[in-house]
């Protein structure tokens, strides 16, 4: 069915569809719909979802990790200073091994005080061992929300997964939507059985014990290989969801790259703006293409070093500036090409920092800056200096 | 022994064998150890009540010594020995 919805209330609805055991979350812009919304749900009997609120993001992770560590399929949401506040819990997560979910309405950190899109938040946690999923659009949200859980409860994979949507851009902003059928997405998502469960007493297992010099390399290890382990099942799952949905994912998407000289790498709503750019500049007989990032943990470096191979000139768009150095997709993204024969030359542009609005001109001046040699290393897109 | 590999371990560091921190030996981190003197002890079993690991041997009822394979020798059985019957000796004396 086709509806009109925000990206907000998009991801409460496919949590009401899912019906996941618990959900503890604590409210914050621009994320705060989600959690109201489904606060309805669980109020007016939809769902069996036990809804614990919390007086913090910290309370809401630590209440996540416990709840899924007793086997319940957990689900929570959160934005900029929230995330801040649960960073501490954000490692404990993934090092316990427990597949929550959460969404993240991508909200850029103080000072100076701000409520809008950037992702300074997320990538704050970028190697706290989550998987990263990015959206486009509310369809995207949507549709990762739903996906996530699969990947994050796979029994090789079991690691939590953020899934992002750019605040205000696509937590509020209203577009159109295809809906699933609610049973779809229960027999998608399945039923969770969970390994070591606290809950099952006839197996009694400790959790979240001290681990010193001795093997606690060794537990870090296992989500190197987790993280490993998670590529080919998030490839299947988005085979499985084309099959579904019919719409196909894939962890990066080429636009209009084959034979383009000079392509940008983006993430989130900023990819649909890029892909504008790219239409109008190829109208004017220009050869551009963009990379779109849906996964930007796993980092999909053998995907990325493919579709860079033999371009001109590379920008990578980072929506954060890792202050004191560049912004945090630059290196990787350069890494990838370190060992190809005459890579591309690879710059970085940081944009739309604070909710800063991104228009098709200023992507269209990425790539003629690129086109035309303009550009430096490291560019700061829009920002009166 | 040989420590497992992480392939080996069960993942997140669960422990999914009740009971086995009696597997794992901490008398090793001790630097004084309790001595008990028996012509004082009374068998009044304070010291098993207030010992904080496991390490108060007893044999119905009554005081049999000390588990020096966990005892981290923190002395608190023997700050509250009524009797003074336990002493701490510095190890490797």
């Amino acid at each position: 069915m086709k509806i009109g919805i925000n990206g907000d209330s998009a991801i409460a609805l496919a949590w009401k569809q899912i019906d996941p055991d618990v959900c503890a979350a604590y409210p914050i812009t621009p994320q705060t719909i989600i959690v109201e919304r489904f606060s309805d749900f669980v109020a007016d009997g939809e769902v069996e979802t036990e809804f614990v609120t919390t007086e913090s993001e910290h309370s809401a992770m630590t209440v996540c990790i416990g709840s899924a560590s007793a086997g319940a399929r957990t689900v929570t949401a959160t934005a900029s200073a929230g995330m801040a506040l649960m960073w501490e819990m954000l490692g404990i997560a993934s090092g316990m091994r427990v597949p929550i979910t959460m969404a993240v309405a991508n909200r850029t950190l103080s000072a100076p005080l701000n409520i809008h899109c950037d992702h300074s938040d997320v990538m704050s946690a970028r190697d706290s061992g989550w998987i990263l999923l990015f959206a486009e659009n509310v369809q995207e949200a949507y549709d990762n929300a739903i996906m996530s859980m699969r990947i994050a409860e796979h029994p090789e994979v079991r690691l939590p997964v953020m899934h992002n949507l750019d605040g205000f851009i696509l937590t509020h902003a209203i577009e159109r939507m295809t809906t699933l059928d609610t049973h779809d997405v229960k027999d998608f998502v399945g039923e969770y059985t969970c390994e070591h469960s606290l809950l099952d007493i006839k197996n009694p297992v400790t959790h979240g014990v001290m681990d010193l010099q001795d093997y606690f390399f060794e537990h870090k290890y296992q989500l190197v290989e987790a993280m490993d382990a998670s590529k080919p099942v998030i490839d299947q799952v988005f085979t499985d969801f084309a099959a579904l949905s019919g719409r196909k994912y894939e962890m990066i998407e080429c636009y209009r790259c084959d034979d383009a000289d000079y392509v940008t790498v983006v993430m989130g709503s900023t990819a649909g703006t890029m892909k504008e750019a790219v239409d109008q500049l190829r109208e004017e007989g220009h050869k551009v293409g963009c990379i779109k990032m849906r996964v930007y943990r796993p980092f999909p470096w053998e995907k990325i070093a493919a579709a860079v191979q033999g371009k001109k000139r590379v920008a990578v768009m980072d929506r954060h500036i890792g202050l004191g150095s560049t912004g945090p997709m630059f290196p990787e993204v350069c890494s990838t090409v370190i060992d190809q024969d005459s890579p591309p030359d690879v710059v970085n542009f940081v944009y739309g920092l604070g909710g800063r609005d991104v228009p098709v001109s200023d992507l269209k001046e990425v790539y003629m800056s690129m086109i035309e040699e303009r550009c430096d290393k490291l560019n700061f897109l829009g920002v009166r200096i | 022994m040989s420590k497992k590999t992480s392939r080996e371990l069960v993942m997140g560091g669960m422990i999914v064998e009740p009971g086995s921190a009696m597997a794992f030996e901490t008398g090793d981190w001790r630097s004084y150890r309790p001595e008990l003197d028996r012509e004082k002890c009374i068998d009044c079993l304070t010291c098993w009540i207030y010992c904080p690991d496991d390490s108060i041997l007893t044999k119905e009822g009554k005081m049999e010594g000390f588990r020096y394979t966990h005892c981290k020798g923190c002395g608190i059985c023997a700050r509250n020995c009524p009797k003074d019957a336990i002493r701490m000796e510095p190890e490797g004396e």
